[in-house]
Parts: structure tokens; sequence; C-alpha cells
């Protein structure tokens, strides 16, 4: 799929009669066994696999879940209980769903991250990037109207507050909002459309996941030189190369996984949820699940008015504008050199990044009031600092460090201990 | 169009006119109809599945509830439900009102009173918040903070009115929005008394 041609060669008469009807086998051949894969590639690259891996594990588990399930709001919190109690497995299966969307969402911050290290985004992967915001942005989506299907406090009142958000909107927003709802308040009909639009949304990411590989196979991997394939020397074969390293990070992966099913099953979630919703009665103090952390801190950052803008709208804004940003990254960031390895100052901002984003989750999860929310500001102000202005200046200013010809020289130059290569 | 026209014409071939334009050809008239057609049909189409989103008329009709208020004495509370929200209602003492009154309209952040029994206009005047001239011990609110939706805590707060303990709204004993990140003050519901006894709310 990368524009070279196939080396697939049907041996048996079967696959030759397949491969002359529906070359299926061969597409499979050429994009996961005989693809070639930058030579240099790290574990940080493995991070997509064991994404396809958690994307399979939701979809399977979530759909024997729904077998035992039922969304009627009289009915539901105690069908998610027999699922606990009764359903043969049924505690392991709901521990795997609901401990497995979290795993979904540490592995997709951490593709994310090696995407902004290694500069994954920039040109010629703009569209293979946008992809993978769209996928982000449905598994937001779909983790968020998952959480509500238990029917529990944290279910209910998750669900006010987040359709609260389209309520900041002038004019339309309560029309928005009664839209989403089916009704005046969350109530029967969000939980029954929740429910189906929960169940619809994985097979959405799983079409816009082929398109995210079909895009990657166009343009071909990265690697943490930033260097593009030149020669076939800078390249191995996926299969065995790839997929073994593939394997061992998805196994480490899967391993931390089955240790929080089987000792700390709840510590990700929250107690409350094991409360039945009561639209009378709301939870002292209400957090979301902790993927949505910084974004929740950013909401609740802005407390000021600005012009016509009041602090609601405001708040709103700046919490959809910190993902819609993402969008334009490849456009932000001014710089001809990719990778953070041989950008020193990027480097940089960009661990100042990640550990701003780890400090505005943890502000996500404090109450807002006092010190918190001066910290939260101070996160805001350098999230969207990071893209609007450190990129496209740094891009501009910084002087990076020598690169290498190519991937071969590079990892040449790395195994005689840095003196420059003899290619 | 003519019967007697060559083949190329009736494949849609484009054919020049005397004064050297394309005349139009029977593909063309097809084109602009069917592609209108579609149009409407897809929009006439959608409309249901979009429409089917909106509360129906069954959620619609939960208009109007009524609430025997008999057991009520000063500084007593109940909270009835009425479209799946929380309905603040309120005895107050003679403290509360007064306290109330004792507030400047300038320093409250929303002056408007939010009262749907009042036009839209109203000032947030303690007695245009509460169940009006002789009734201003009462005082009847959806109890659903305007903020993001969780309700509010009766007695709490700087205010000793209502406080939202989501977002740390606090609202006096009008349920003005006073401090925090509400912006407005607790909307008063279209509510009427049947009886001395009895609230019909909606």
């Amino acid at each position: 799929m990368s524009g070279e041609h196939s080396t697939y060669t049907p041996t048996s008469g079967i696959e030759r009669w397949v491969d002359s009807r529906l070359p299926l086998p061969r597409m499979l051949h050429d994009s996961f066994i005989s693809y070639p894969v930058p030579r240099n590639l790290n574990y940080a690259y493995t991070f997509g696999a064991m994404l396809s891996v958690m994307l399979l594990v939701q979809i399977v588990t979530g759909v024997v879940l729904a077998m035992h399930y039922a969304a009627e709001t009289t009915v539901a919190f105690n069908s998610v209980e027999k699922i606990m109690r009764d359903v043969n497995h049924g505690w392991l299966l709901r521990y795997m769903h609901a401990n497995g969307a979290s795993f979904f969402f540490i592995a997709v911050y951490l593709h994310i991250a090696r995407g902004l290290y290694y500069g994954s985004y920039k040109a010629p992967r703009e569209i293979l990037w946008i992809l993978g915001v769209v996928i982000y942005l449905l598994m937001m989506a779909t983790g968020f109207m998952g959480y509500v299907l238990p029917w529990g406090q944290m279910s209910f009142w998750g669900a006010t507050v987040i359709t609260g958000f389209f309520s900041a909107f002038p004019l339309v927003g309560e029309w928005i909002q009664q839209f989403l709802l089916g009704g005046f308040a969350v109530d029967n009909p969000t939980l029954n459309r929740f429910f189906a639009l929960h169940y619809l949304l994985p097979f959405m990411i799983a079409g816009v996941v082929i398109l995210h590989i079909w895009a990657l196979h166009v343009t071909g991997q990265t690697n943490p030189t930033g260097i593009e394939i030149k020669t076939k020397t800078d390249t191995v074969a996926f299969t065995p190369y790839a997929t073994l390293k593939d394997a061992l990070g998805v196994s480490v992966f899967l391993i931390v996984f089955a240790w929080f099913i089987f000792y700390m099953p709840n510590y990700l979630g929250h107690p409350d949820n094991y409360i039945p919703a009561n639209s009378l009665k709301t939870p002292a103090h209400i957090v979301p699940e902790w993927y949505y952390l910084p974004f929740y801190a950013m909401l609740r950052a802005i407390t000021f008015n600005v012009g016509p803008i009041d602090s609601k709208l405001g708040g709103v804004l700046v919490m959809f504008g910190a993902i819609i940003i993402l969008f334009f990254l490849p456009w932000l960031d001014t710089s001809k050199v990719r990778s953070a390895v041989y950008r020193p100052w990027y480097k940089l901002f960009f661990w100042l990044f990640v550990a701003n984003a780890i400090l505005l989750g943890w502000l996500g999860s404090r109450p807002a009031e006092g010190l918190y929310v001066i910290l939260s500001q101070l996160g805001t102000l350098y999230y969207f600092g990071f893209f609007l202005v450190i990129m496209p200046v740094l891009g501009l200013v910084e002087t990076p460090k020598r690169i290498p010809n190519s991937i071969t020289e590079a990892v040449l130059e790395k195994r005689s201990g840095g003196s420059p290569a003899t290619v | 169009m003519s019967e007697h026209q060559t083949s190329a014409n009736k494949m849609g071939a484009p054919h020049a006119g005397p004064d050297g334009e394309r005349e139009p050809t029977r593909r063309d008239f097809l084109f602009l109809t069917t592609g209108m057609a579609g149009a409407v049909g897809v929009a006439a189409v959608a409309w249901p599945f979009i429409d089917q989103m909106r509360p129906d008329a069954s959620t619609l009709a939960l208009a109007s509830i009524e609430v025997d208020v008999s057991s009520l004495q000063p500084g007593m509370s109940l909270t009835a439900k009425w479209r799946g929200k929380p309905i603040f209602i309120r005895n107050r003492t003679p403290k509360e009102i007064e306290e109330a009154n004792a507030v400047a309209l300038a320093d409250l952040k929303d002056p408007v009173a939010r009262n749907a029994n009042l036009p839209a206009d109203a000032q947030a005047s303690d007695l245009d918040r509460s169940a009006g001239q002789g009734k201003e011990n009462w005082i009847v609110m959806i109890g659903s903070c305007t903020h993001l939706g969780c309700v509010p805590l009766g007695q709490a707060g700087d205010f000793g009115g209502w406080f939202c303990p989501c977002h740390g709204s606090h609202y006096d004993t009008a349920g003005r929005i006073r401090k925090g990140p509400a912006p407005q003050n607790l909307a008063v519901p279209t509510f009427s008394f049947v009886s001395d006894t009895v609230i019909k709310i909606g």
C-alpha cells in the first residue's frame, strides 16, 4: 500500500483462485507482512497495536454485556448489579470493560504524546493526524455515554453537567440541550439514546481506524529521527520485526491491565456511582472520569467574564477549544525539523507540556476554590501558549542539532558510540 | 426534444447552438430535476430522524402538578419534582425576607427577576422573586443551578440561601446568584395558588 509493487505470491491453487477474484490476502500480506517499516522504531511506536487490541477488547466485552444490560431507568442500575453478582463471569466482563476504557485512554494519551514528541503530525501526515484526533473525539463521546449507562449518581449528574455545557450557548443552547436529552432533564429517553449511541460509536471508531491505518500506509511511518525512508537499508519487514515488537509491548500492557482488573478494579472509578441515580440530590463533589480531568480543569479555570462572553460560555469554549486546537497542529508547528531528538528547546517545552497536562488532570480532581483555581488558570495559559505561541515561534528561532543523512546513518552512528559513521 | 436527433445527441454529447452556446440536452434537464427532487427527498426523510430526538408530546404534557403546602411552617421547605427537575418551595421566615430586602439591586450579579409569572424585564427585588404581594413569605423555584444544572443545597452558603456543591455558586434567601460561576438567579416557574394551601406549578 506504500506505492511499492506487491511481493505476494499465491502458492496454492485456492490462493490463486481467491487472488484473481478478491485479492484480500494480497492486501493483508502487503500491509502487515512485507510492509516496510523504518529499522529504528522504538517501543513508543507500539501504542498503535495496543490501541487496536483495546478497541477489540471493548467491542467484544461490550457486545456480551449488552446481552445482560437493560437501558431503562427503573432497571438499569439493578441490571448492572445482576451482571456483577449473578451473570456467569459477569463481574470479570464488566471490570474488563470499565477498566478497558481507562486503559484505552492511557494508550491513546501515550500514542498522542509520541506523535507530539517525534513530530508525527507534520507534512505529509496531516490527514493521518486529523483522523487520529477524530478517533480521540469519538472515544471521548463513547466513554462519556458509557459512563451514564450504569445509572448511578455520577452517571446521572455527569450527564446533567456535560449536557449542561450546551446550555451555555446563547439563543440555541436550551434547544440543543433538550434535543440531546429528549426532555427537560436527564431521564429515560436520554439513557435509551445514550445506550444506542454507545453501541454504535465503537464501530464508527473502527471505520476511522481503517482510514487512519490506510493513511499511515500511504505516507509510511515516521521514526525517532524524523527522516523519511530513503533506501531499502533504512527499512525492515513489518513481520517479524514490528509484529514481534508490538506483541511484546501489548503483552506488557495487558499484564498491567490484568493487574488492575484483578487487584484494584474500582481504583479508577468513583464510589458514588454505586448509589442509584437520584434526580433530586447532587453528590457533594462531582468529578468526571480521570481521562477528562485536564479538560474539566480548563472548563473551571474560566471564572471571569471576557467582554460579552460570560464565565460559563467562556469555560465551555476553552474546553472545546483545547481539543479543536489539535486539528490545527500540523500548521501551527513551523519547524522544518520533525523530531524532538534534534530540537533541544522543543524537547524542553514538550516535557513541560506533559507535566502541565498531568498537573491540570490533578487540578480537575480538586474542588474549584482558592489556589487550585489560580493554578488551573496558569495551566490553561500554558496549554494554549504551547500550541499558539511556542510552536509557531520556536520553529523560526530554534537552531536544531545536526541531522543525520539517513536512518541507516543514524542507526550506525548510535552503534559506534556517537562518532559520525562511514557508510 | 425531437425524435430525429442523431444518436450522438441522444448520448448527451455537447453540441453547439447557432450562437456557439451549448444547447441544454434532455440529460441536463433530467440531471437538474432529479437532483432537486433528490435534495428535497433527503431533507424530508432526514427531518423525522432529527425530530425523534426532541422531547415528545408525553414528555411535554407533564406540564403541571399540584402541591399541598399546608404542612409548611415558616422556615420549612419541601422539594417537588416537575419535568424531571426539583422544585424548591419554601415558607420563608421574616428574617430571611428582611435579609433579601436589605440587598441593593445594584449589588446583584443578575438584576433580572427570572420569574416566569412576570414580564421578562422585571427587576430582581425580593417581592418579584417571591409569590407576590401578601405572599412574600413563599418562594417557588426550579432547584437546578443555572451554571450546569446541579441541585443546590438549601439554607447553606455565604448568604444563608442555597449553595451549589458542584462548582461553588452561592444564592441568597431570594434565590438570587450572589457569588460563583452561575450566570443567573434560580428560575421561578409558572405557578399559582389554587387555594391557600395548594400550589399549582406549570
